[in-house]
């Protein structure tokens, strides 16, 4: 890992991606890592694109800059992609990690590029399948530590699980910890 | 003394939340506003669950939040409140009477722009408008910051010596609603810190009754304000000594200022709260390449350390000061104005060319700052500051 990982999420308001950006900031805490989470704030409103954003660091985080230059993105919600930039200051050798029914070659034939490395993951179906309901952030974040092992699985379960405990439903929290688990294995690069 | 404390992730909105828990104050009195709600939310989810004893009053307003953390004050109690851009210009004339009345309530602000146009991110045009109103002004750089800074203004506002309101100002959404790592003071240790709150003068102690804010016309009036002046004044030493004791407990010590690799730089940059951390990276970058650059970080505007700024700065070839705030029809922003009049006296001082920047919560990036150390070793050259420049903006 570089000095600090810088991670942006791509998502629609609703679709939980600052809970994702901060519950991996967390579990990174608990790991030992220095952290920063924050959302991009504009007119919020359910759907509208928005963004969040997840530093990751050996060293104390002092910058208090947005980020520009991610090492990874994330896309929570495919139909961004055409909407906005998600490629907009990504380096050549960047992450995008796209939660879609698609492989990564259609992806990288859709986005129209030939380098970064690009990877797919059923979130969407994923979360049906084991929440019932759309909300493909906690999938994502499964996906994201597969490819970029700064945590381990076990980390992110249980402060998952830290995190949602008071706050849903168990069954909920199983829910997510199936999407988490699924995500990990099901997750596809080129 | 130092001792390991927990660590947590938390956003700043919440950690000031936390600290108000921690501080248990008698009366909490506050209307939410963003960036600020949280504090106010947090807190009275507190409330709700009996984590406190502390009274909430949900008023209808700031003016009459601030209204009732005067009276509450004025009668004795340990008062808190938070707010932000618009609700701090409506406490407007509030403001004056709390700090005219030397009462001492703490509050937060999480530093916005002011309409129109409506906007609800950071910058410090709210506070600095309220420079003049006899508060005593802290600023944070971060999350952990908002959250000791806030038991320190408790400790300095009831100070005997001191006896003022204190505003714990922090970066709206930059910091307010950015998770960062904060280090959990124990209750206990926070409550030996800030000790029990006895007013020296409370409008319920029927035994010594009194009078506050009566009529004062031309033959008294100059004398009050006078006084205060004296106490914002003499606050300094104070601020001074619970930064040093907070820094024996907890191993984070604070001052005034805070000088970083200022000593022998010739090109120094003077700014506040949280962008003081993106030019500590810079900083670092440059020193690296052998380049004397250096940042002074003005953590208290009110009072105006001036003598240990002029110490920091005399040295230096050219300072460039950065202001997050505008002044329509002046020449700069009001930290340079401060900072270049307190000087000006001075037989040796560097140049001082004026910035504003980051106005409605524009970003500001390690670019730019690199930016300004390069403008400002041009400067020199040209041995004139320029006018003032504003960063990153489209003109």
């Amino acid at each position: 890992m570089k000095e600090m990982l810088e991670i942006r999420w791509h998502a629609r308001a609703g679709q939980g991606a600052k809970t994702a950006s901060y519950l991996l900031a967390e579990t990174a805490l608990e790991a030992g890592k220095y952290i920063q989470a924050f959302p991009e704030y504009g007119p919020e409103r359910t759907g509208a694109p928005m963004k969040a954003f997840t530093r990751i660091s050996d060293k104390p985080i002092r910058i208090h800059s947005q980020v520009y230059n991610p090492d990874v993105v994330v896309i929570l919600d495919k139909s961004l992609i055409g909407k906005v930039n998600i490629l907009e200051g990504v380096p050549s050798d960047g992450i995008i990690i796209v939660n879609t029914t698609q492989s990564p070659e259609e992806i990288r034939k859709q986005l129209n590029i030939s380098d970064r490395k690009i990877y797919t993951v059923d979130a969407t179906g994923i979360s049906l399948a084991t929440l019932g309901r759309p909300i493909p952030n906690t999938p994502m974040l499964g996906a994201l530590i597969k490819i970029i092992p700064i945590i381990s699985l076990e980390e992110v379960l249980d402060q998952l699980k830290k995190k949602f405990e008071g706050r849903f439903r168990p069954e909920v929290i199983e829910g997510n910890l199936q999407a988490i688990k699924r995500a990990y294995e099901e997750v596809k690069g080129e | 003394m130092k001792t390991t404390f927990k660590k947590i992730a938390i956003e700043g909105n919440e950690a000031a939340a936390l600290a108000f828990k921690q501080v248990n104050p008698d009366v909490v009195a506050a209307y939410p506003i963003t960036p600020s709600t949280e504090v106010v939310q947090k807190f009275s989810e507190y409330v709700a669950n009996g984590e406190v004893d502390t009274e909430f009053v949900p008023v209808e307003s700031e003016h009459s939040a601030m209204s009732a953390c005067i009276g509450a004050s004025a009668a004795g109690a340990r008062v808190m409140t938070s707010t932000a851009s618009q609700g701090l210009a409506l406490m407007w004339e509030m403001l004056y009477i709390a700090s005219s009345l030397r009462l001492p309530i703490v509050m937060t602000v999480a530093n916005r722009a002011l309409s129109a146009p409506i906007n609800i991110h950071g910058d410090h045009s709210d506070s600095m408008g309220a420079r003049d109103s006899g508060w005593i002004q802290i600023y944070s750089e971060n999350v952990q910051e908002i959250y000791d800074n806030i038991f320190q203004a408790v400790r300095i506002a009831e100070d005997p010596q001191v006896r003022l309101p204190v505003m714990v100002n922090f970066d709206g959404f930059i910091t307010s609603h950015s998770e960062e790592i904060l280090e959990v003071l124990d209750d206990d240790l926070v409550r030996r810190f800030i000790g029990e709150y006895k007013p020296k003068y409370s409008l319920l102690d029927v035994d010594h009754p009194m009078t506050m804010g009566p009529l004062a016309l031309f033959d008294s009036y100059f004398e009050f304000k006078v006084a205060q002046a004296y106490a914002i004044a003499n606050s300094l030493p104070v601020i001074k000594k619970v930064g040093r004791e907070f820094g024996d407990l907890t191993g984070r010590y604070y001052d005034l200022i805070e000088k970083y690799h200022t000593d022998d730089a010739e090109y120094i940059i003077v700014a506040m709260s949280s962008t003081c951390g993106t030019v500590r990276e810079v900083v670092d970058e440059l020193r690296e390449k052998g380049e004397k650059v250096g940042l002074l970080k003005i953590r208290v505007f009110r009072p105006f350390p001036l003598e240990e700024i002029s110490n920091a700065l005399k040295n230096a070839k050219v300072v460039g000061i950065l202001d997050r705030s505008i002044i329509p029809g002046s020449f700069s922003g009001p930290l340079y104005h401060e900072i270049v009049s307190g000087m000006y006296h001075l037989d040796k001082r560097p140049i001082f060319q004026p910035y504003v920047y980051g106005l409605g919560g524009r970003d500001i990036t390690t670019e730019h700052i690199k930016n300004v150390f390069t403008q400002l070793q041009e400067i020199e050259k040209l041995g004139r500051p320029k006018n003032l420049i504003y960063i990153g903006v489209r003109e």
